[in-house]
């Protein structure tokens, strides 16, 4: 089994998926919705399949192959996938059913054709699998342009009253970085030896000369830090994810912005070690900015959308300095965290987006002691508010505690100001739970019929993976945490940095001087 | 007394010229001795055959490499290569110009002498069938090119300037609608292209008083001479630059762009766009890897600083354009930058990344003007960028399609736009050309916009009342359209096989 091409097999079957919804008929709605949804379904049990004949103990890279493409330019088909990139592809298969199944209904309200929409959510699928199943960096930038164009149309087509504006600003925000990364990618190619492979970058990356190296860090790292994205590039994502359907904002926050922080981890620090380590305090400073800045704006919004993208916002403040401090318990830490806040808010905007249906506005001022109303859903959403806020039992708590202690060993005080941030999380959180499900009744949301219906079957079943997840990598993560661990260790090797002993040791060391 | 020596002429090598400039001699008999009902057909089956011809002509050769007629004519890689491109082109264009069905009597007027706006021009606007001389100059215009990538002296290069860019200014000037403005560009056309072409003869002969001889490897020789006074070389290198910079439109010689894109007719505006684009970067390449070479740390600021302009000006000037004609002009005028960056990198890469990108860019082009010609109403093509609101709803496929061309433009992978920029952008970085890239990258970044405005333009807005219909296109014009996507995607996705033939051509013969 473990010859078995799982990457380009996975990779591909999204996209043929994709081109057979597109072609069922319009008025064959439901055909669409089901076909698209047990596509997913193949699609998360072949990752199923894959997560299990990973070896945790086996090599690095697993699973590769590499097909010819381009030779002149040595750019091959080349996928091979590390644990960081399993457990994301493993997101990604979980997401995408539940985001399909969460939009069943989605694109009746609107004019537009319910079979486009799925076949665009099924090729986004697509290019998400290609970019994090890709090991050759032609193939990898391929995918991290193309991935743009089916999330502009499904914001563009599908999203909310200010979907153009939204979706012209997502999509040149992405292409700029995009197109730094694009040079970048040019510079290492010539200066790389003419080869676009990850594994013989990552072995010539230490020849490269020190300025070039920075430059070229500068060039993908601005890619991803929009990506991500992290502080001052984020502006993007507040729109993007306030006038994008519901279920596409949760892929947009939950899967697509982890191709950001992926890229970091795999591109950046690997293959120019010494321009990370040059650069990492300013990344780091970003990140802490990040956390309380973006906290701070979440706690201001009266959108629950907007509000829900500001708080992953913060989140990937986390993620980032968990990344920089180069630990391995922060950089687990790290790419824990980029699951779990893929279930946290993938769950939070999705939940969101059951009430944004039946109340139809966005707006926290619209709703008020909903609760009363429909309380086992109100109840959800306070389940996924407490998620995200990393509660103790719920996954995020020991994502963030692992970056947060990873972080401490080495730079105590910016561990120290990012605490402030989950006190910040709990006050935005806390804030709109209460604004929006408790307290008094608003008199106008009795006057809505939708309202009165609690949640529904279709819901729960779309709420509980998610929801039992979060439970339960809140409780034993180590089936993930054993599968990251190697990876982030290999490229903490890369970047040439050692974890520093336990501070006991140390203190003891001195006293013998 | 000397016996006078007849220069040895290798038939075979010239081949393909000569079947297109005696076929459209040919054309012009036709015009004289058939019936005007029977003349388009015969003259396009006429075109299509020499083009065809001449294509299989340039493949049977594909191995040539040799200077023959006197050292008038190379034909070495990249000639083969990029007649090669232009007679591909050229058949596409040719489609185009053929397309009698979208429009009653075809793209053209009937006679060009009508006066604008009399009771004739009106009849003939009505239904009267287009002229058929377009066929002949058509088939001269890309024999000029040809030659003109061939021409391995200065004088010969001169003259195939003049034999294709006199029929092109004539063609412009022979819309069926709009006709003032088709006249009014293909005036202006003339002569700021007779200026280009005086600078280009001046310069000729200022290189000819500075190295004594027109051949580009006389010219070679007397620039590694460093014996020689270097003033009129730069004179006459500027003076010819700015003639072939002009042909190119590279900022500041391209503001006959716009205008001349936006009134010729618009298969001639494709045909420009594609084909005069490979003859005029043809003859660059030739001139500057040939003959100047040994000057090269020269004038590669000074090219390098006119590549940063015409991208700039490009990108820019495109964002404001409200004509679907003018922005393609403008955008035009910016890959014409792009491909500037490739030539300066002045190394094979170079040489064959900047043909690769004259391939893929212009089948994009030929397909993004073709589906121009498509979007009609009662007063002909509607090319104001807002009656092309919410075309996505009534015509979804002619919306994917343009769209697909304009991701290409801004150079999104899986389009040939992508790999053609990789091309000359890694090629002007290997080159140390490094600035030049960094620039290219802002502009594309620039031009994303008013690409991605159309987009907007045709999914996102509603349609308004007047919103244009798209005609069915007839057989040519569709096939011309298969055949440009297809190569946009084909380059995108498989660019090995072109690149690597882009390679095997990379190595001029002096």
């Amino acid at each position: 089994m473990k010859d078995f091409p799982f990457l380009s097999i996975l990779t591909l079957l999204p996209l043929v998926g994709a081109i057979a919804v597109a072609f069922i008929p319009r008025h064959k709605a439901e055909l669409a919705k089901t076909v698209a949804f047990a596509w997913s379904l193949v699609v998360l049990v072949l990752s199923v399949l894959m997560w299990i004949a990973f070896q945790v103990d086996g090599d690095r890279f697993q699973f590769r192959e590499s097909y010819a493409w381009i030779p002149s330019w040595d750019a091959r088909f080349t996928f091979a996938a590390d644990g960081i990139a399993l457990v994301m592809l493993m997101l990604i298969a979980i997401l995408f059913p539940v985001v399909i199944l969460a939009s069943w209904h989605d694109v009746e309200k609107s004019n537009r054709s319910a079979p486009v929409y799925f076949a665009l959510l099924l090729a986004f699928e697509f290019t998400m699998i290609g970019v994090f199943a890709a090991a050759d960096i032609f193939l990898f930038y391929v995918f991290f342009e193309v991935m743009l164009i089916p999330m502009y149309f499904i914001i563009g087509s599908f999203g909310g009253p200010r979907r153009q504006y939204a979706a012209v600003k997502f999509f040149l925000y992405s292409l700029v970085g995009g197109l730094f990364m694009l040079a970048a990618v040019i510079g290492l190619w010539v200066v790389g030896g003419h080869t676009f492979d990850w594994a013989k970058l990552a072995e010539a990356a230490g020849s490269i000369d020190q300025d070039t190296a920075r430059w070229l860090f500068l060039g993908f790292f601005v890619a991803f830090a929009i990506k991500a994205p992290f502080f001052p590039f984020h502006t993007w994502l507040p729109d993007a994810g306030g006038a994008a359907p519901a279920g596409a904002a949760a892929l947009l926050v939950g899967v697509m912005d982890k191709v950001g922080t992926f890229g970091i981890l795999r591109y950046c620090l690997s293959l120019f070690p010494e321009a990370s380590r040059w650069f990492a305090p300013a990344a780091l400073v970003l990140g802490v900015i990040g956390i309380i800045y973006a906290a701070l704006l979440a706690v201001g919004q009266n959108d629950l959308k907007r509000l829900v993208s500001y708080t992953s916002i913060a989140h990937f403040g986390f993620i980032g300095i968990g990344i920089f401090a180069f630990t391995t318990q922060a950089g687990t830490g790290s790419v824990l965290y980029m699951v779990n806040h893929g279930l946290a808010t993938g769950l939070l905007f999705i939940v969101v987006g059951m009430f944004v249906a039946r109340r139809g506005s966005n707006l926290i001022s619209d709703f008020g002691g909903a609760g009363k109303l429909v309380p086992v859903l109100a109840g959800v959403f306070f389940f996924a508010g407490l998620a995200s806020l990393a509660l103790p039992g719920t996954a995020p708590f020991i994502s963030e505690f692992l970056v947060l202690i990873g972080t401490f060993t080495v730079h105590p005080a910016y561990a120290v100001v990012a605490t402030a941030g989950i006190i910040l999380a709990a006050a935005y959180v806390l804030w709109m739970v209460q604004r929006t499900t408790q307290g008094t009744l608003n008199p106008a949301l009795t006057e809505v019929p939708e309202m009165k219906k609690d949640i529904t079957l279709r819901e729960k079943v779309v709420v509980a993976p998610l929801i039992l997840l979060i439970i339960l990598l809140g409780f034993y993560p180590k089936p993930v945490t054993d599968v990251i661990n190697p990876a982030v260790q290999a490229t903490m090797q890369d970047v040439g940095v050692e974890d520093p002993g336990p501070t006991a040791v140390v203190a003891n060391e001195r006293v013998a001087r | 007394m000397e016996d006078l020596q007849l220069p040895s002429i290798d038939y075979g090598a010239l081949l393909p010229m000569l079947i297109l400039f005696g076929a459209a001699c040919v054309g012009i008999l036709i015009e004289v001795f058939t019936p005007r009902r029977s003349r388009n057909p015969i003259q396009l089956t006429l075109g299509f055959l020499a083009v065809t011809a001449a294509f299989v002509a340039v493949i049977v050769q594909h191995s040539t490499r040799k200077i023959t007629i006197g050292g008038a004519v190379a034909v070495d890689g990249p000639t083969v290569f990029l007649q090669g491109a232009i007679l591909v082109l050229g058949l596409v264009s040719l489609m185009l110009i053929g397309e009698r069905s979208v429009e009653r009597g075809g793209p053209f007027v009937s006679q060009a002498a009508i006066t604008v706006g009399s009771q004739k021009d009106l009849k003939q606007a009505g239904d009267q069938p287009g002229m058929t001389e377009v066929y002949p100059l058509t088939l001269f215009a890309l024999g000029g090119m040809m030659l003109f990538v061939a021409a391995n002296d200065l004088l010969t290069m001169f003259i195939a300037l003049e034999v294709f860019s006199l029929p092109l200014y004539l063609l412009c000037a022979l819309a069926r609608r709009r006709r003032l403005l088709s006249q009014e560009a293909a005036l202006k056309y003339f002569l700021l292209g007779s200026y280009a072409s005086a600078f280009f003869l001046f310069g000729v002969a200022l290189v000819y008083g500075f190295s004594g001889g027109i051949s580009l490897s006389q010219v070679h020789a007397a620039v590694v001479d460093p014996q020689r006074s270097q003033i009129l070389l730069y004179a006459g290198l500027a003076m010819i630059a700015i003639g072939l910079l002009f042909k190119a439109a590279l900022a500041p010689f391209h503001v006959w762009t716009p205008d001349v894109y936006q009134g010729a007719p618009t298969p001639i505006t494709a045909l420009m766009a594609a084909c005069t684009k490979v003859a005029a970067f043809g003859a660059l390449l030739r001139i500057l890897y040939v003959a100047f070479d040994g000057v090269r740390w020269d004038f590669q600021p000074v090219l390098g600083a006119i590549a940063v302009l015409t991208m700039l000006v490009g990108a820019i000037l495109a964002v404001t354009q409200t004509d679907m004609k003018r922005l393609l002009a403008y955008s035009s005028v910016a890959n014409a930058g792009y491909l500037l960056v490739g030539v300066l990198a002045l190394n094979e890469e170079g040489l064959s990344g900047t043909m690769f990108y004259l391939v893929a860019y212009g089948f994009s082009v030929l397909a993004a003007f073709g589906m121009v010609t498509l979007v009609r109403d009662a007063d002909g093509e509607a090319t104001h960028l807002a009656r092309w609101a919410g075309l996505g709803r009534k015509s979804p496929l002619f919306a994917a399609t343009f769209t697909f061309i304009l991701l290409a433009f801004a150079g999104i992978p899986l389009t040939s736009g992508f790999t053609s920029k990789f091309a000359v952008f890694g090629a002007a970085v290997e080159g140390g050309q490094t600035w030049l890239v960094i620039v290219g990258v802002v502009t594309s970044m620039l031009l994303a916009f008013p690409y991605l405005r159309v987009v907007v333009m045709l999914w996102l807005s509603e349609p308004g009342e007047s919103t244009p219909t798209v005609s069915i296109p007839g057989f040519l014009t569709s096939a011309a359209l298969v055949i440009g996507v297809a190569a946009t995607f084909a380059l995108g996705v498989m660019p090995a096989p072109l690149i690597d033939l882009t390679r095997d051509a990379a190595q001029f013969v002096r």
